[in-house]
């Protein structure tokens, strides 16, 4: 009767989100009377995971989920719950994690609300509270089936920690004929993903052209950041389509969000709803984004930037 | 090769969004209606395999009358029929049903849905739809190519991108970079007239029912003021971002 919770890990190392959802399952476990137990595929040490309330693991190792398989990794994760009568399953609301989820309600004929940003407010009626409208809003939302599938929000619940030890054992699923084969895999291995980054920056029209973005870049590496851009930049094809933030792009939730010579259309500032702090650099004290900021600066790019890149640097040699 | 494509009506991405009947309701009042943004990156790309490789596209929705206007848009764009299942679907699962239905009746080789619709980002229906109709299945696809029952497709992944070959059936969530921004259509007056003779089927929807139930909304609380710094002051930003907000 546990609940069991998906902890994703890439190269045999967890990622931050799995500790973010193992928190947000020992929040349901104790909601519900009950342990926390996780499936993991291909990780390698799983003891961390008990520093976020998890009593037990289920270790997959097989080289067959080296490359990940949505559907070979969902059965396993239904063939988990099913050892487990785990009636509730979480996952994170990664690429991959938001890739298997259906597949998982489908399997366990659960009901599924994504993009849950809190733990359940009541676990009878199953109820939690999730974004919608591209985050312009929040949907109570039940689930009444018996098994139930929650996606969790990145950085929406954050990590809880709990002075617990987690018990592994090994778990040999049986893995179904896939579909969908990995040819290859095109992933900068020394850049933050937008999806993993605590803190992006993001540079919009105001930089007047792709040849602009050095200082962008700059400032993302003193911050360990990674790199956004509005539509137009990504439309006018000065960067790619995979850094466009907003409601057509992608969603970003970061702690820190840095957004220079970005006007703030209401499209993109729905995709960065979920940030922590927001920051403006604008030449125009009119810009909507002001309005949606934490902290703004008026002042042009040109010279504001180069000028933090400087006294970041500074602090953060003082601060190392 | 027939492909359906998965039409959500769905609110402008500048619409307000407000609510009614003690906040239970998505409020549509002065609201304009389109086709969901991915949904259109989806279409656009079906209609080149019906250019290029002879591919017979119908557009579907689950929805009321209301929803008709956007399935005609689509056809002004170029797809051949349509069809919507006249229901008031009350969660993803539910579509997933009716649509499952609705490929399973049609023998459609490829769907082609949006990865989520821009409304309730529930980005379920495509992969419970692939599940349900024993399909293949690419989510966040950037590219699609398709030759005889072989598939390439490019798939978004966090920090990258993943080359996957597949075959058909296959259901696709498709988004921008199926087709650029630049090669999507506005109808023309010929495709708008051509629209009105083709078939728009109403077809009644199965006993499926709704897994989960919107209970009511909620809108985000309002926001404080923003702090301004002086352009001069930088040290000052660092100090706010460090000490108050505790962000760096």
């Amino acid at each position: 009767m546990s609940v069991l919770v998906y902890t994703e890990s890439e190269q045999g190392k967890f990622k931050k989100t799995a500790f973010e959802v193992a928190s947000y399952a020992k929040a349901v476990a104790d909601q519900m009377g009950t342990t926390v137990t996780a499936i993991t595929i291909n990780a390698g040490d799983t003891s961390e995971l008990g520093n976020y309330g998890v009593d037990k693991v289920l270790n997959v190792s097989n080289s067959d989920l080296d490359k990940f398989s949505a559907n070979a990794y969902a059965s396993a994760i239904s063939q988990a719950a099913k050892q487990e009568d785990a009636k509730v399953v979480i996952v994170s609301s990664s690429a991959d994690s938001k890739y298997l989820a259906p597949i998982v309600a489908i399997g366990l004929e659960a009901g599924y609300a994504s993009n849950v940003v809190e733990a359940p407010s009541s676990t009878s009626p199953f109820t939690v509270k999730r974004t919608a409208f591209t985050n312009k809003a929040f949907n109570m939302t039940t689930i009444d089936t018996e098994s139930k599938v929650v996606g969790v929000s990145q950085n929406s619940f954050g990590l809880v920690e709990s002075n617990g030890s987690a018990s592994s054992e090994d778990f040999s699923p049986s893995i179904p004929s896939i579909g969908v084969t990995v040819q290859s895999v095109d992933k900068a291995t020394d850049k933050v993903s937008i999806a993993d980054a605590e803190i992006v920056v993001s540079a919009g029209r105001g930089m007047k052209g792709p040849e602009n973005w050095g200082m962008i870049e700059e400032l993302a590496d003193v911050l360990g950041a990674a790199t956004a851009c509005s539509k137009p930049v990504s439309d006018l094809g000065w960067r790619p389509h995979s850094e466009h933030v907003g409601q057509t792009g992608k969603p970003v939730a970061s702690n820190l969000y840095i957004a220079i010579g970005i006007s703030g259309a209401i499209q993109h500032l729905a995709g960065i709803n979920s940030c922590k702090v927001k920051v403006v650099i604008n030449t125009d004290p009119e810009a909507p984004f002001f309005k949606a900021a934490d902290y703004g600066v008026v002042g042009d790019a040109f010279e504001v930037v180069p000028a933090l890149i400087e006294k970041l640097k500074a602090f953060k040699a003082q601060n190392a | 090769m027939k492909i359906l494509v998965c039409i959500s009506h769905v609110p402008d991405t500048t619409s307000k969004i407000n609510f009614t009947d003690g906040d239970t309701k998505f409020d549509t009042n002065g609201v304009q209606f389109v086709i969901n943004p991915n949904d259109e990156f989806g279409l656009t790309r079906a209609m080149w395999f019906k250019e290029k490789q002879g591919a017979q596209v119908t557009v579907v929705n689950v929805g009321g009358p209301e929803t008709e206007p956007t399935l005609r848009k689509a056809l002004a764009i170029g797809a051949d029929a349509a069809i919507r299942v006249n229901t008031e679907a009350k969660d993803g699962f539910q579509v997933a049903k009716e649509l499952a239905n609705v490929v399973n009746d049609g023998g459609f080789d490829l769907v082609i849905a949006g990865r989520e619709s821009i409304d309730y980002n529930g980005a379920m229906v495509p992969g419970m739809l692939a599940s349900l109709t024993n399909a293949n299945f690419v989510t966040n696809c950037i590219s699609l190519d398709v030759d005889g029952t072989n598939a390439t497709a490019i798939r978004e992944i966090d920090g990258g991108k993943e080359t996957v070959a597949t075959s058909l059936p296959l259901v696709i969530g498709g988004q921008k970079g199926l087709v650029e921004e630049s090669d999507l259509r506005i109808p023309n007056m010929r495709g708008i007239m051509m629209a009105r003779k083709k078939p728009l089927s109403v077809v009644e929807p199965t006993n499926a029912s709704a897994e989960t139930n919107s209970v009511k909304f909620v809108k985000p609380a309002p926001k404080g003021a923003v702090t301004l710094v002086d352009a001069d002051n930088i040290d000052e930003l660092i100090n706010l971002l460090h000490n108050e907000a505790k962000a760096i």
